[in-house]
This record gives C-alpha cells, sequence and structure tokens, in this order.
C-alpha cells in the first residue's frame, strides 16, 4: 500500500475503526463502507448520530449514500480531480493547518530547482524515458541530496519500504523554507502543480456540479484545525485504477494539509476488502516482500550478499535504519540453527526475484506454457480475477491445478462447464490439467489471527474439527512441507538445500495438526539461546540472538503464555487490552501529531498523546507512535544515524526525516505528485494534459486483452464493477450458502432509466454487456439510484456491475471480470475495474444450459 | 412473570444489510425460500412468511432526476408485530397460537394442526402455511410441514436470557430488543430526535399515533420515515372481527331490501 506508506510511512490504515466516532466529519469515497464494511459502519452511524457529518462521494448511489447526510456522484476514474481541487481550494482559501504543516510535512522543504512538473511538461514530469517506460528520479530530491540506494531504476515494480521512504544523502537536515514561499519548496510546487484544479474542471471532468464541490470543500474546510478533525474512509474503489496508489496519496496529502493524521477523529481509514488481508500483505502473499515489509531480495539491485542487502536496503536516518535487525532476525526464524553468520544466516537460500511476478504476468506465462503447475487457496481466478476468460485459458494449460476450498468452485470446475466450454469455443478433451479438489476447513475450524483494516491482530479458536477429509491451511502446508523434506533428503541441490535448511519443526496436536499458537509465538520473535519470547521489535538482533518471524507484529505474545491476540478487554477509549495493533499495540499511528512541536495538545477537545516534563516521557490514551522518552525539544543531530537524526517534533518516524511528505522524491515510480490521469478506457478525453493516460501504466499486449480507445463509439459507457453486501467477493464463499444464494439470486446489471430507455430495455429484461474482452449476459436493474452526468459537452452514463457470480454454486450468473481488462498501475500492479468502458444492448448470448 | 419483550425497528438506523434475516433463518434453522431475482430493488425474498421471519423491505422512492438529485431509498426490517390484539392467535380454533409469559406470540408447532385460519387473521400477511412452492428445501429439520409458522421472538434465546438473533447481528442497532417500557420511552425520544432535524419521523405501533386500531400497541414497533405503505404496512390493520360490523350490516340491508322486494313483487302480482 505505497499509496499511503509512501507518503506517511507505512502501509495500513492510519486509525481504527472506533475512532471514527471522535469524528466531526467524514468522507467516503472509493468505497461503499455500509454494504461492504456493515459492522465497521456501526461507527459511522454512530458518529452521524453524534452530529458528525457524512459525506459519500461514489459514482453510484448505493446503501452508504442512503445513509450519509450529501451524496456526490463522481464518474469513475475523475478522482483525482476532486481530491486535487480540494487541495486547491484548502490552500487557495488558506483553510489548511498551517502551523501543522509547517512543522510537520516536507511542504518547507526545498526540491531541486531542475524539477519539472507536469504543468510544465503537459503531463509528465521530469526525467522520462519513454524507451524504457519509467521514470529517472533524480530531479525529484530534495535540494542537495542524492538517493543512496536504487532510484527506481527498471520496470520492474518491485520496492521495498526501506527504499521508499530512506536512502537520502547529503547535508543534513536538507535545506528548507520555513516561510513557504521559495518557489522551489514543496508547498509552491504543489500550489502550481494543482492551480488549474478548479470547482470548474471538477464540473467537467467529474460530472459533479461545482455548488456540490464547493459544499465537500467548505465541510472539510469547517472541519478541520486544531478544535476539529475530518476522516477519510476508502476502499477498493480508490485502489483499483491505473492510478489507484497515487489516488489514495491525493488524500494523504489532503489530510497533511489539513492537520488530520496522527489525531483522534481524523485519519484514512483503509477500509479491507474481506477478513485478514491487511494480515496477508503484513505476513505477504505478495511476490515481491519479505514479513514485515522487507525487500524481496532480486537480481537488479545490489542484493548478491547478505552485506550487500543490508547496505542497499538500509537508510540512513529513519527508523528503517534498524532493518538489519529485522532481516537477520526473519533468517533465524526461517533457517533456525542452520543459519549462522558463517554462512551469512543462509540468504543465498532465499529465491531472487529476476522479473514481474505478479498475479497477470503468472498466469500470462502458465497461458504460454511457462508454468506447469499451480495451487490455488482462498481464491477464485477463474471469475475472480480480471479478464477470467483469459484466466480460464491459462488453467487449462497447465499439467497439474491443485484447489483447496470449501466448494467445487469455478477454478476446480472450469474443464467442465465454463462458458467456453457450454459456447462450443472449447471442448473437455482438450483440456489435459489434472485437477486436484482437495477439501479446505473454514474459519470456525481452525485456530489462527485476523489482522483486519485497523491492523488489529485478534485470535480465533477452532471451535469444530473440519468435515470428513477437510484440513486447515497449516496442516496442508506443514504436511506438505514435511513429505517434500523427506522425499529430498539427502539431495544437496541448491533447490532441495532450500527445502531441507528450513527449521520445520512445529509442535503437532494429537491429530498431526500444528499447533498454530507456536507458529504465532515464532512470527513475534524469541532469543536463540534460551528461547524467551521478545518483548517487542526493538529486542530484535542482527547478530543472530534473535530471531522473529515478522518484526512488525513482535510484541503480540511478549511472554510465554501471554497471547495478547487473544486478550479482549474493552473501554470507551482506544480499548488497548482488545486484541494487539502492529506496531506495538499503537492504535493511532503518527500519534506524536496529535500534540503542537513542543509536545502540548492542539486543542483539550482533540488531546490524544502529550509530553508529561515531569515523568520525562510521552503520556495519553494511546501508545505513543515515537521514542517515549524522546523530549520535543530534542535536535536533530546532523550526523545522527536512525532516529537520532530527526528531531523531538518529526513524528512521522518511518520516513527518512520524519516528516510527513507532501511531496515523494522517491517511492511512487509514476511522479511524487498525484496527477489525473483518464483510465486506459474512458468515455471521456482528459482536458488537463496532452498526456491522458498513466504513462507508465502496465499493460499486456495479447488479442484477448484489447483496449477501447478513448470515447470509442462502439463502448459508449463507464462500467464499474462492486460488491454487495449478501456476497463474499468472487462468491466462493457465499453462492453455495442457501440463506446467502436466496438474497442476490444472479448477476445483474445496473443501469440509468435514461439508458435503459435508449437502448428499449425494461427492469428484468436479459441484457448483454460486452467489452473488447468478452461479452456477458445480465438481468437489467433499471434504477434511479444510477444517473448519466454532463461531463463536457458530452452526457455519460455508468454500468453498475456486481461480480460475485459465476457458473457454479446453488445461484449462478455471468462474471463481470470477465469484461475487466488485464492492465496494472505502475506501483503495486493493480488492475482498473472500477473504471472501464463497455456497451450494453438488449438480449441474451447462446449457450448450452 | 417475566416482563413484556418486544423489538423496536429504527428505519434511521437501517443500512439494509439483511444480517437480521440470515441470522433469523441461521438460529431457526429455516431453508431458503427459492432462488428468483425479482428485479426489486436489492430485495429478492419478496415478503414474511413460513420460512423468513424477518425481511427486509427497499423502497426506491422517485427522485427529481438529473444530475444531483438524490433517490430517497428506505429500508425497513419487517417481522411478527406480537400484537396486544393478535388477529392469529384469536382465530387460532386448537390453541396453539399461545402468548407467552414475555408477552409474545407464539405458534406451538406440535399443537397446530394447519387448519390456516390464523393466515387471514393476521392484518399484515405475516403467518403463512408451510406448503411446497418452488423448490425443495436444503436443510434439514424444516420445510413443508403444512402448519403455520412466523417470528417467535426468538423464543427459545429468551428462555435462556439471550436476545433475538436477530437484534444481536444488526450492526447498526436499527433493532433493539428490550423491556416494552423501555422501548416506548426510547421510541418517544428518538422521533423527538428525528422531527428535530426536520424527518418525517413517527413510532408505528403506538395506538396513540394511530394507526394500529384493534390490534392495539405492537409488541415489535417501528420508527418509520415515510407513510406505511411505502414500506408495505397497512395504514389501517384491521382485525377479522372488526369486518364484522359492517358485514352483518351489509347483510341486514340485504335482508330489507330483498324483503322489500319480495314485498314489490308480491303487492305488485296482486295488481
Amino acid at each position: 500500500m505505497p499509496g499511503l506508506g509512501a507518503r506517511l510511512g507505512r502501509g495500513g490504515a492510519t486509525t481504527a475503526e472506533n475512532d471514527l466516532g471522535n469524528a466531526d466529519c467524514i468522507v467516503i469515497m472509493g468505497s461503499n463502507m455500509a454494504e461492504n464494511h456493515p459492522v465497521c459502519f456501526r461507527y459511522v452511524v454512530k458518529a452521524r448520530e453524534q452530529g458528525a457529518r457524512i459525506i459519500h462521494i461514489d459514482p453510484r448511489f448505493s446503501r452508504t449514500s442512503a445513509l450519509a447526510d450529501h451524496y456526490v456522484r463522481i464518474r469513475p476514474g475523475s478522482d483525482i480531480v476532486f481530491l486535487g481541487a480540494l487541495i486547491n481550494y484548502v490552500i487557495g482559501n488558506e483553510t489548511y493547518f498551517k502551523e501543522y504543516v509547517q512543522a510537520y510535512t516536507n511542504a518547507t522543504t526545498l526540491i531541486d530547482p531542475a524539477f519539472q512538473d507536469t504543468e510544465d511538461l503537459d503531463g509528465l514530469f521530469s526525467g522520462y524515458m519513454p524507451e524504457e517506460h519509467r521514470y529517472n528520479a533524480e530531479t525529484w530530491q530534495y535540494r542537495g541530496t542524492t538517493r543512496q540506494g536504487p532510484v527506481m531504476h527498471r520496470q520492474f515494480s518491485s520496492m521495498s519500504y526501506s527504499q521508499r521512504l530512506g536512502g537520502i544523502e547529503g547535508s543534513w537536515p536538507p535545506p528548507s523554507d520555513p516561510t513557504m514561499q521559495d518557489p522551489h519548496c514543496v508547498f509552491q510546487i504543489i500550489k502550481r502543480h494543482y492551480a488549474r484544479y478548479t470547482a470548474e474542471m471538477v464540473e467537467e471532468v467529474c460530472g459533479v456540479p461545482r455548488e456540490e464541490f464547493l459544499a465537500v470543500a467548505r465541510a472539510i474546510s469547517e472541519n478541520s484545525g486544531r478544535e476539529r478533525t475530518t476522516a477519510w474512509c476508502y476502499a477498493v474503489g480508490w485502489t483499483q485504477h491505473t492510478t489507484g496508489p497515487q489516488v489514495i496519496g491525493a488524500c494523504a496529502l489532503l489530510q497533511l494539509l489539513m492537520g488530520n493524521i496522527g489525531r483522534p477523529g481524523g485519519g484514512i481509514l483503509a477500509l479491507r476488502g474481506h477478513a485478514s488481508i491487511q494480515g496477508s500483505t503484513d505476513i505477504p502473499t505478495l511476490y515481491d516482500i519479505l514479513p514485515g515489509y522487507l525487500a524481496m531480495p532480486n537480481t537488479f539491485d545490489r542484493h548478491e550478499t547478505l552485506q550487500e542487502y543490508l547496505e542497499t536496503e538500509t537508510p540512513t536516518t529513519g527508523y528503517w535504519h534498524n532493518l538489519p535487525t529485522y532481516m537477520v532476525s526473519l533468517l533465524k526464524a526461517y533457517y533456525g540453527d542452520r543459519a549462522t553468520a558463517e554462512n551469512d544466516y543462509c540468504y543465498d537460500l532465499l529465491p531472487k526475484l529476476s522479473a514481474d511476478y505478479s498475479t497477470f504476468p503468472m498466469f500470462l506465462a502458465a497461458r504460454d506454457g511457462l508454468i506447469k503447475g499451480m495451487f490455488v487457496m482462498g481464491q477464485n481466478p477463474a471469475v475472480g480475477n480480471m479478464d477470467s476468460g483469459l484466466m480460464r485459458e491459462a488453467l487449462g494449460k497447465l499439467d497439474w491445478l491443485v484447489v483447496r476450498d470449501l466448494f467445487e468452485i469455478e477454478s476446480a470446475g472450469f474443464w467442465k462447464d465454463s462458458p467456453e466450454v457450454r459456447s462450443g469455443a472449447v471442448k473437455t478433451e482438450d483440456i489435459k490439467t489434472e485437477v486436484f479438489l482437495m477439501p479446505a476447513a473454514i474459519v470456525a475450524e481452525k485456530d489462527g489471527t485476523f489482522t483486519n483494516t485497523q491492523r488489529l491482530i485478534q485470535w480465533h479458536d477452532a471451535t469444530v474439527r473440519p468435515p470428513g477429509d477437510a484440513t486447515t491451511e497449516p496442516w496442508f502446508i506443514y504436511h506438505l512441507g514435511r513429505r517434500l523434506r523427506e522425499m529430498y533428503a539427502g539431495d544437496d541441490s541448491p533447490a532441495a538445500r532450500q527445502l531441507l535448511s528450513l527449521d520445520w519443526e512445529y509442535p503437532l496436536d494429537e491429530e498431526g495438526e500444528p499447533v498454530v499458537e507456536a507458529i504465532l509465538k515464532e512470527i513475534n520473535g524469541y532469543t536463540v539461546a534460551d528461547r524467551k519470547q521478545l518483548p517487542g521489535f526493538a529486542a530484535c538482533k542482527d547478530d543472530g540472538s534473535t530471531a522473529c518471524g515478522c518484526w512488525i507484529y513482535s510484541g503480540v505474545y511478549p511472554e510465554e503464555g501471554r497471547n495478547l491476540a487473544r486478550s479482549r478487554v474493552s473501554d470507551a477509549g482506544y480499548s488497548l487490552g482488545w486484541g494487539f495493533a502492529w506496531p506495538a499495540n499503537r492504535r493511532i499511528l503518527y500519534n506524536r501529531a496529535s500534540a503542537d512541536p513542543e509536545g502540548r495538545p492542539w486543542s483539550e477537545r482533540k488531546k490524544l498523546i502529550w509530553w508529561d516534563a515531569e515523568q520525562g516521557r510521552w503520556v495519553g490514551n494511546d501508545v505513543p507512535d515515537f521514542p517515549v522518552d524522546k523530549a520535543p525539544g530534542t535536535p536533530a543531530d546532523p550526523n545522527g544515524k536512525g532516529l537520532a537524526a530527526q528531531s523531538g517534533a518529526d513524528p512521522f518516524i518511518m520516513t527518512a526525516d520524519g516528516r510527513g511528505w507532501l511531496f515523494t522524491p522517491s517511492g511512487m515510480r509514476d511522479g511524487p505528485l498525484p496527477t489525473h490521469y483518464e483510465p486506459l478506457e474512458s468515455p471521456a478525453g482528459n482536458p488537463l494534459y496532452q498526456q491522458a493516460t498513466n504513462p507508465l501504466a502496465k499493460y499486456w499486449p495479447r488479442r484477448e486483452n484489447r483496449l477501447a480507445r478513448h470515447g470509442d463509439p462502439n463502448y459508449p459507457y463507464a462500467v464499474t464493477t462492486y460488491r454487495l453486501t449478501e456476497h463474499h467477493t468472487a462468491g466462493g464463499m457465499s453462492r453455495w450458502v442457501p440463506w446467502l444464494a436466496e438474497l442476490q439470486p444472479t448477476f445483474f446489471a445496473e443501469i440509468s432509466p435514461r439508458l435503459a430507455a435508449e437502448i428499449g430495455v425494461k427492469n428484468g429484461d436479459w441484457v448483454i454487456v460486452s467489452s473488447p474482452r468478452n461479452e456477458i449476459e445480465a438481468r437489467a436493474l433499471v434504477t434511479e439510484r444510477m444517473q448519466p452526468q454532463r461531463v463536457g459537452k458530452r452526457t455519460v452514463e455508468t454500468v453498475g456491475l456486481p461480480y460475485h457470480w459465476g457458473y457454479s454454486g446453488i445461484v449462478k450468473g455471468d462474471a463481470a471480470n470477465d469484461l475487466v481488462p488485464l492492465v496494472g498501475d505502475p506501483n503495486v500492479s493493480i488492475e482498473e475495474a472500477k473504471a472501464f468502458t463497455c456497451n450494453v444492448r438488449k438480449g441474451r448470448l447462446e449457450r448450452k444450459p | 412473570m417475566a416482563t413484556s419483550k418486544g423489538f423496536l425497528t429504527d428505519t434511521s438506523l437501517c443500512i439494509g444489510c439483511k444480517a437480521c434475516e440470515v441470522a433469523c433463518k441461521q438460529w431457526n434453522q429455516l431453508p431458503m425460500d427459492g432462488v428468483e431475482w425479482l428485479g426489486t430493488s436489492y430485495d429478492n425474498t419478496h415478503s414474511l412468511g413460513a420460512t423468513t421471519w424477518r425481511h427486509v423491505t427497499f423502497a426506491e422512492l422517485p427522485g427529481s432526476g438529473g444530475a444531483g438529485a438524490q433517490t430517497n431509498w428506505l429500508m425497513m426490517s419487517d417481522v411478527c408485530k406480537h400484537c396486544t390484539h393478535a388477529g392469529c392467535l384469536e382465530a387460532c380454533p386448537t390453541g396453539a397460537i399461545m402468548r407467552t409469559e414475555f408477552d409474545t406470540v407464539v405458534i406451538q408447532q406440535d399443537v397446530c394442526n394447519g387448519c390456516g385460519y390464523c393466515v387471514p387473521s393476521c392484518p399484515f400477511g405475516v403467518v403463512e402455511l408451510d406448503v411446497a412452492h418452488g423448490p425443495a428445501p436444503t436443510l434439514a429439520g424444516a420445510g413443508h410441514d403444512g402448519k403455520a409458522h412466523k417470528c417467535t421472538l426468538c423464543y427459545d434465546r429468551l428462555q435462556d436470557g439471550l436476545e433475538p438473533a436477530c437484534a444481536k447481528a444488526c450492526p447498526t442497532d436499527s433493532i433493539i430488543f428490550g423491556d416494552q417500557d423501555d422501548l416506548w420511552a426510547h421510541a418517544e425520544k428518538r422521533v423527538a430526535e428525528l422531527q428535530g432535524k426536520g424527518l418525517n419521523a413517527y413510532h408505528y405501533g403506538d395506538e396513540q399515533v394511530g394507526g394500529t386500531e384493534g390490534v392495539g400497541r405492537l409488541g415489535a414497533s417501528f420508527i418509520l420515515l415515510d407513510e406505511p405503505h411505502k414500506y408495505n404496512l397497512p395504514e389501517h390493520p384491521i382485525l377479522p372481527q372488526d369486518h364484522t360490523f359492517p358485514g352483518l350490516a351489509t347483510m341486514a340491508a340485504a335482508a330489507v331490501g330483498l324483503a322489500g322486494a319480495i314485498a314489490w313483487a308480491l303487492m305488485g302480482s296482486e295488481e
């Protein structure tokens, strides 16, 4: 999540759901929170009842809009114009929180005079290298500093957090202008960058009447500052664009300007899509990071040896300076006694990335016969991935496929009842993939933890044993590893060494089930000599004396018999005794910013932590996200390492300079400031720049992955995909459950009455929805909740497609994902499912039942 | 004797998530009704019935159209009203329908003979006989027994000191369970608060406000933001026996008329 991480320091929500009750205004944008996070939404309702203003900005009037005080309809894919115009408004009207901005952000920092903005280069920043499809970010740096380590020197998207946030070399602290008047200071650059993002531009690009925009601008202005705070909530409605992380970054920029980060009732709540998605990036299922957001070694950077890796990855200043202690402790957790100082703690056994191994390239490689086998666990790519027809084709090229799930999901049964098989385009006998469908246990049948939106680790116990042959993931992975190790015993090839060197000893219960609490204890970390639990990540060492499976989780199991994830003590405040929030049980990140530079709360009403001079420590209602005894007046040491290089008034401890980054000298591959680019497919053009789309957007040219050009009359409508309360993602956990299946029994397309009239369709009729990738059929739900918008000189209709269905289960329907293009943003390869184009016509597709 | 228990469903807090509907079916092990897509906003279970004891109604009221116009989308979780004068209970010839120690109305399944008199006697259309319609139920132990079924206000949970499953599951506290006196006091306060915000809120189920006529106070009442019929609720719920007076009057009038006609005919014949 570099959208937040590259500006604030950590890729996670800065706040917690229950803090929304402290907000004076809540803006929900890029999220249908009431429908997809109904339990979280409880706190929005609570805030509303206490008098907070609730604003929902979305292309669709949803159940969230129905509960909001103010709904604003926005055209899909135009979010940065809206957010940029808010930035322009608060700067122009001086409603931003000036003291906060001057003290806690890099607004005052001077940038290299050679930097050129998109205003100068018509949609490009300086350093663009078209032949290499990337930027050289040299001119984006703080004046007089250079980058230590890599500066986005390749198309390959992997970039670790230590690289994004650290690595500034040069005179310290970097030069600045506290008055923010220097034309090269960040504040002035931002002012110029967003000068054309006006209420009029919002009207022209977003289709939002200017009065409605101004009402939002006034609301956030009136509800920010010393006495009041505004919180923002977003979900994948912001993420799934070729500018996704930049949209989120625009919000981080705005919230920093408004002084709403690190304070009660402020912050940015990144609503995660389903249970433990936060956990799945903390201890990642991603290809390019190791647990705790450490870089996965690769063949492009200086990563040959552990020494080189640590030199490359460890910045001089900021909290990431401690990186070697986390990396060595992780290797000790992986390889146990086999990891020694002499053998670089088995660093050479870690695979080194040599290409983009994100999801889409992986499936394309399978489609091309380069990948022979695949495990699919907790996913349903046959209907859940983008351009899912292409995904099914890829699955059909594998030699073998293991699917572990609760039911026979589409990814397991694609060879017999996919739309291609039913239309006759593909014959079952031509698919050679051997499919192993293995039953999986559901959550109530296994011990484990969830890490949800608010970074909160919560333990759950198994209440029943899984039925029949169903097994838990720990059981499956542990025994698979054990059997492989037995098969490879005695082999000393490099591949076998990778398996055999692992510390694969876990206690088992009487049924052979690994004791999951033992895994959590390893994640927390321990001292190697006496197997004592570590009290927290500060205790990690780089000399091999500690092991720690994920440094940011350290402290969750701080001593024998004390599993804090299990703790359930709640109170009227931040409920610090309920579960354990990473890092170090801090609930509001960057909470040093809740106090002024001298350490006093900005206001009594919004106090959170403050400096107690008598005790000589930070005290208050949350765990300080700051060295607890570092006084506000502590100066930055110009020669200091780590946090010593930052002063007692620098709240963003993860960045190199301790400041919140309005301008990102590194960390975002496609530019230091969020800029409006149209989606790759759009019914409209880009009136702001000649460079209409993100110049670094990823696209995989394939016959099956054609794109419609901007304004293509064959695909005249904007389309956005989404979820409903009643189903779970691509439906694997809900379409087989009768009580959920009956609530939303088939695929439908939501269209406006005007569009329905235009294409001669009545409510309930069948329609065919087409994109250059595929055609699908749906029932038409004609509703006034969908409305056309006036965008420039044209009227844009938006079609809404919930993506829950597939060709198996109690309830069936076509998969909206069949239509979505295979494109990605340059930072995290996220798809663009929230804004592309389609056509709609009355009728049905010809297929066998 | 336990105190009177009931529900207050505050539609101003409802997000239409249907957690109540699912929690009810799960706790009471009710089968799904069928998988027909209805095209009526987000509602596909249609109405309360033998196997749907909580039902979320969605009403999309027409907006004024054009850019920025807001649709008024009402959501309401409907349920058996557990009436003070329950038509179903009064019509039941076997005594299967009883008033419990919690002042709720419950059908004893082992006594019900499936006669169906209760069905038309409910002014809200809540009670239904479980006869086969649509696909066969998929969950064991329930369905198609030909008997009358409806919300029990989780009688079994109440006996164990637990709140009903729907209220427990409601994430926004739109459904509140509690003592009737407390619910009434809360409703009064809440209605005043909502009216203070300029909303057209009122308490449906309070005989003082009108609208419940012969059924008296509703054990499960509602805070509504628009006219009752927008939520598929009757403006004037009437018990069958209250139809009998106009019925008798019509019969009497008919008798008089008939007698007159006969008399006229007889007189005519005499002419």
